[in-house]
């Protein structure tokens, strides 16, 4: 018989701030992600344009992950 | 007997606890704080949770902005080439003077220099700092943008000083019968 012990208040919390770290660069690159592309692409540039897409949509996945596990913690 | 065990449960779970913001002792917070208590360890945790949780929904903002990008790329593209506007006679346009004109659209201003007699050159009007207007220096072959002193580089668009960092985009000009002609944009220059 297996038994998994409920994380307690202090490990939870431990998690979720583990997580917002994470999210938090994960954001940040994102943000660093899209000024950039819109300046290449302003000045002409449009060769970066669907490969930022791409690299923000996989941002926004892992964070999509990340929460997933955030809301089963409760 | 199954009374004093959840006693000392209680007593003994810090799960079960209420931690003031101080992590003082609950005794010795004040009154209103013993009334109203905040568990600040629960506070603190559901405030980051939360606060991942909005992230989440930037970082589709995030998304959605780049895809807007990507797609107004697309209809730029999908819109074709520049079209071939007639600017005005070579002769009406003497050494060291500029005109006004618009191009490609009747709402994009763009500026015509003559820098001498073989030298033809034609910018978008708009700084690519904060779209000002901008105006040619011919004695220090400069372009100026009296908004927030940007200069650029007459020969070649480049930013040489100020706030813009993106040269400005030169149109390329045609000059057929004595008439000279917008033709499209050049790329930009790396």
């Amino acid at each position: 018989m297996s038994f998994k012990r409920p994380l307690s208040r202090h490990e939870r919390a431990i998690i979720v701030t583990g997580i917002l770290c994470i999210v938090l660069t994960l954001v940040l690159m994102q943000l660093w992600l899209l000024t950039a592309t819109m300046n290449a692409w302003l000045g002409g540039d449009e060769s970066i344009v669907w490969p930022a897409a791409a690299a923000s949509t996989g941002c926004f996945l892992l964070i999509s992950g990340l929460l997933w596990h955030l809301i089963r913690l409760d | 007997m199954i009374k004093k065990a959840f006693a000392m449960d209680i007593q003994h779970d810090p799960e079960l606890h209420t931690v003031p913001p101080d992590r003082g002792a609950m005794d010795q917070q004040p009154k209103w704080r013993r009334d109203f208590p905040i568990d600040a360890v629960q506070d603190a945790y559901v405030a980051r949770r939360d606060f991942t949780k909005y992230l989440g929904l930037t970082s589709l903002a995030f998304v959605v902005g780049q895809f807007w990008i990507a797609l107004q790329s697309r209809w730029r593209r999908a819109r074709g080439r520049a079209p071939i506007v007639a600017i005005g006679k070579l002769v009406d346009l003497p050494v060291g003077e500029a005109v006004s004109f618009h191009y490609p659209t009747e709402s994009d201003p763009a500026l015509l220099i003559r820098q001498d007699e073989t030298t033809l050159l034609a910018y978008s009007n708009q700084c690519t700092h904060l779209q000002c207007p901008v105006l040619p220096e011919f004695d220090s072959g400069r372009l100026h943008c009296p908004c927030h002193r940007g200069y650029f580089d007459m020969q070649t668009g480049r930013p040489l000083a100020g706030p813009p960092r993106r040269a400005l985009p030169r149109i390329t000009l045609k000059v057929q019968d004595g008439t000279i002609y917008a033709t499209g944009f050049e790329k930009e220059r790396a």
